[in-house]
């Protein structure tokens, strides 16, 4: 039977803010165990060079350091999704971030002040910090453990193409090529890294306390590393003091702080500190885009075809995959008959670039989005209508052969061009407000994974449920909370189904040897994901609950309701407590726990070699309107509104998808306007947050959410993934409402008020 | 090895006494001297405000802060905000939690700590804050979470 839901879909405050509000939260830094040595890392002073000799014996001689390893002192396998990364490097260093060398000693001060004692003799060497500098036919080879097939140099290759490019080149009425250059961004979670690694040398079992934001993965990962069995890895998930994508690859530091425990036989604890979190942690893929897009005469997209270089970095994590996503915005983001997409991965000098949230996305959409305005201006079409015109829509199977289920893509660009009040003679004269400052408007879209994405073998997740004599429920879950508030929407969903109060839930998920399978925090699909899977575990709970309560009450089971802590006869009016139920289920034949456990995996496919397949159960489309005004004396901008309608099949939280917006929107407004990690010939210029600004409370516009709900058929109540999409239209929409305001040139960020100045010299 | 140096003052209302080196920092002697890990490390250079303490009844950031200068002080660290009997947390902390304001949670203590101190002399000349006033009282906290809307929105409940 079919009832009102009474939690789904209620503001409701996050089940653990309280304990983080307190400051009781215990969080990497400040994990403090017995016996606990700290450790220190010494990184390389120069970007490129043949390390002669290393000298630790001066190290080894500081009173308080109990271990120095080096790279000849480690019995240890490469990391990263290319196994190209050494833990400690030997006899060459690539980047400015590469371990040499790392000390244990009884304090975080000792240790940091052992690592300086360490002498190494390096022979410095020119590097290669321009990835189309690498590709050169007699380019030396970057990383000595992968040979690409294409070329030395090339990481990771991607090819995709779908219709008939050639003669959708010839029916266009208008070709327009643009060169896109996106900028390295770090993700500059407020915790920095931090881990606890513990060791026992008596029964062989290593734990860590960590934050990784992909526990399994990362237990397998770790196992290869050391020459250990997995399940002798017991991964603790510390509380995460944000991850955005940051904590989805393993990092040299990790291992490090595992081998220093296996060395002294104590637990030892590594923690970052701001500037060391800004060069050895991972970033958005800087990458140049050269994409050309094609419009037939009614304004209907014809072709898009991009050729990508990203700056891999010296090593290849999970980051260079990104172009799974990116293939997916340039082939299918607006109905496209044909797409060329072609993208390397490019090894340079440079810090290697990691996982992100938006994950590609934010680029692609950014060279997709300027596009299309470009193509509206040329072809005299109103870019609002333009867009409408090649929107998305619901049972749409796309050239690369996804299938879009549900789609609120067109009720988002209505939705978003009503409420900013835009209208087509709305333009650069409309918004001319003065001689000094100009206003303008513009916007994108944004089409991302909703509902999972199987890039692993398994892409699914498990849930043990038990609820207690008392009526207490425990939720174990294979997903994992990183600040997004997915143990309050878990929690939430087992409220609304057993109609008992959030109070008596508990959601347990940061430990490996407890929770089943998970793949991790990616792809925006832990409510989908996770939330089918306890949907699941649910209703084997529920059977279990009704049987008895049915036959206690001597009614149908179709007859019960659960509520206010009752399970409850419609009939007869008569009820149970739960907690009753459960007791007689326990104490009384059939004797029985009130446990259950449930796997879900989503009925998504793998691509095939051309990348084609439904990659998830459902995708998840967004659009922004931003006005902006920008001070042409200044060069500065001001974001004032940012419209946001995003599709996200079902509110779950409204306070907590709130927060996800308005943070996203946020990070992608640092992206558009702000942020930029500088490097010069491999040195990180900017690595500490007077340098490198990200936004503030003072740089905040109105933010306008309109959630579409299009009840996704799959989806847990009909929600999809939210998570990721909020930031990537938002440096796109920027850009174009600043271009309707003053007619610049835009084709890279960030758009600092130099670039704004300079533009406007070079056009007046 | 330089002298140490006595220092006596109120932490949480408890008076204290400690020896300390003269270049010990507020954070360190917080967070590892007192065990109290409430309050956080984002950055150590003054830039983040996560570490963010009263000290006499003033918002600072105590990784900037040398520890001697508490001597004769009131120190308030977010574990030193009163609980009462029934769990109930302070008012701050309070409208946090229900604005929807804390995601990760790691700049929370000290945003907590930089919001009281900017109520209780807003309370003291008896002004209402605008939003703008709210939002230039915490722009010394950096938050990657939230876009901050929802911080905001907590502090204009609290008027
Ligand atoms: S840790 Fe003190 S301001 Fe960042
Ligand atoms: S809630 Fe994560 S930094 Fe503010």
């Amino acid at each position: 039977m079919k009832k009102d839901l009474k939690v789904i879909g209620k503001p409701t405050p996050k089940l653990d803010a309280r304990i983080r509000a307190s400051g009781q939260a215990v969080y990497g830094q400040d994990v403090v165990l017995p016996n606990m040595l700290h450790g220190a890392i010494l990184r390389t002073k120069y970007p490129v060079a043949d390390i002669v000799s290393i000298d630790v014996s001066k190290a080894m001689q500081l009173p308080g350091v109990v271990a120095v390893i080096t790279g000849d002192d480690i019995n240890a396998n490469n990391i990263n999704y290319k196994r190209d990364n050494p833990v400690l490097k030997r006899g060459r260093v690539n980047c400015i971030r590469d371990e040499i060398a790392a000390v244990a000693a009884v304090t975080r001060e000792i240790a940091q002040e052992a690592v300086k004692l360490i002498e190494v003799k390096y022979n410095v060497k020119e590097g290669i910090f321009d990835p189309f500098e690498a590709l050169k036919d007699d380019a030396p080879q970057i990383n000595e453990f992968v040979k690409g097939d294409q070329h030395i140099n090339i990481a990771h290759p991607f090819y995709y193409e779908h219709g008939d490019i050639e003669a959708q080149k010839r029916k266009s009425a208008v070709i327009i090529k643009t060169r896109f250059e996106l900028p390295r961004m770090t993700h500059c979670c407020l915790a920095p890294c931090a881990i606890t690694a513990d060791y026992s040398n008596v029964d062989k079992r290593l734990t860590l306390y960590c934050v990784t934001q992909i526990p399994f993965l990362f237990q397998r990962d770790m196992a290869r590393v050391l020459n250990m069995a997995p399940s002798d890895i017991r991964i603790i998930q510390t509380v995460i003091g944000g991850g955005f994508g940051s904590k989805l690859d393993m990092y040299p530091y990790e291992p490090i702080c595992a081998l220093l425990s296996m060395e002294t036989g104590r637990p030892v604890q590594i923690t970052f500190d701001r500037e060391e979190e800004f060069i050895a942690s991972p970033t958005r893929q800087k990458m140049t885009i050269d994409l050309t897009s094609g419009a037939d005469s009614k304004g209907k997209f014809t072709f898009r075809e991009a050729r990508i270089i990203m700056d891999n970095g010296a090593y290849t994590s999970w980051g260079a995959t990104t172009p799974f996503v990116m293939m997916q915005t340039f082939s299918s983001m607006y109905q496209l008959p044909a797409c060329i997409f072609d993208a390397k991965a490019v090894y340079t000098n440079n810090v290697y670039a990691g996982s992100f949230r938006g994950y590609g996305n934010p680029q692609a959409t950014f060279a997709v989005e300027r596009n299309i305005d470009l193509l509206a201006e040329k072809l005299g079409m109103d870019k609002f209508e333009i867009r409408l015109k090649n929107a998305n829509y619901k049972d749409e199977l796309t050239g690369q052969e996804m299938k879009f289920i549900s789609c609120g893509h067109k009720e988002a660009l209505e939705i978003v061009s009503d409420k900013s009040g835009y209208s087509p003679c709305h333009s650069r004269e409309g918004g001319n407000l003065s001689n000094r400052y100009k206003r303008g408007i513009g916007f994108a879209s944004m089409l991302h994974v909703g509902g999972g994405a199987k890039i692993y073998p398994s892409d699914g997740c498990g849930t043990n449920l038990k609820m207690d004599d008392f009526g207490k429920l425990t939720i174990i879950t294979g997903s994992s909370e990183i600040g997004q508030g997915s143990e309050t929407v878990l929690a939430m969903m087992a409220s609304e189904e057993l109609g008992i109060d959030l109070k008596n839930i508990k959601v347990i998920n940061t430990d490996t040897d407890i929770k089943p399978w998970d793949v991790g925090v990616h792809a925006s699909r832990t409510t989908f994901v996770a939330g089918n899977s306890l949907l699941g575990a649910l209703k084997l709970l529920k059977e279990k609950l009704s049987n008895k309560a049915a036959q206690l009450l001597k009614t149908e089971i179709d007859d019960l309701v659960y509520e206010d802590g009752l399970i409850e006869s419609t009939t007869s009016g008569e009820s149970f407590k739960i907690d009753k139920v459960v007791r007689e289920i326990h104490f009384k034949p059939p004797n029985e726990l009130c446990a259950v456990y449930y796997y879900y995996e989503p009925g998504s496919e793998f691509q095939d070699k051309y990348y084609k397949g439904n990659v998830s159960d459902t995708y998840a489309f967004a659009a922004q309107a931003i006005e902006v005004e920008v001070d042409t004396y200044t060069g500065n901008i001001k974001v004032l509104d940012i419209h946001v309608a995003q599709d996200v099949g079902k509110v779950i939280n409204p306070l907590g998808l709130a927060g996800q917006i308005e943070g996203g929107v946020v990070m992608g407004m640092g992206y558009a306007l702000l942020e930029e990690l500088y490097s010069e010939k491999g040195y990180i210029l900017n690595p500490n947050f007077h340098d490198y600004k990200i936004p503030t409370s003072v740089d905040i516009p109105n933010i306008h959410f309109y959630p579409v709900e299009t009840n996704d058929p799959y989806g847990p109540y009909g929600a999809k993934g939210v998570g990721e999409a909020p930031l990537i239209p938002t440096a796109p929409a920027i850009a174009n409402a600043i271009v309707d305001a003053i007619g610049i040139r835009i084709v890279d960020l960030p758009i600092t008020p130099e670039k704004v100045l300079k533009a406007l010299k070079n056009d007046a | 090895m330089s002298q140490s140096i006595k220092i006596n003052f109120t932490i949480n209302g408890k008076r204290t006494e400690l020896t300390i080196p003269p270049y010990m920092l507020l954070i360190d002697l917080i967070r590892e001297e007192l065990g109290l890990k409430g309050t956080k490390p984002g950055c150590l250079e003054g830039e983040c405000g996560a570490c963010t303490v009263l000290v006499n009844g003033e918002a600072v950031n105590s990784c900037l802060y040398l520890a001697i200068n508490v001597d004769g002080k009131e120190v308030i660290t977010v574990e030193g905000l009163p609980v009462t009997p029934e769990g109930e947390i302070d008012p701050v902390q309070e409208a946090l939690i229900q604005h929807g304001a804390v995601q990760c949670g790691f700049c929370t203590p000290g945003m907590v700590m930089s919001i009281k101190s900017f109520v209780a002399q807003c309370n003291k000349d008896n002004i209402i804050p605008s939003p703008d006033e709210i939002k230039k009282a915490i722009e010394g906290n950096l938050c990657r979470c939230t876009g901050y809307v929802k911080i905001v929105e907590a502090v204009e409940s609290l008027f």
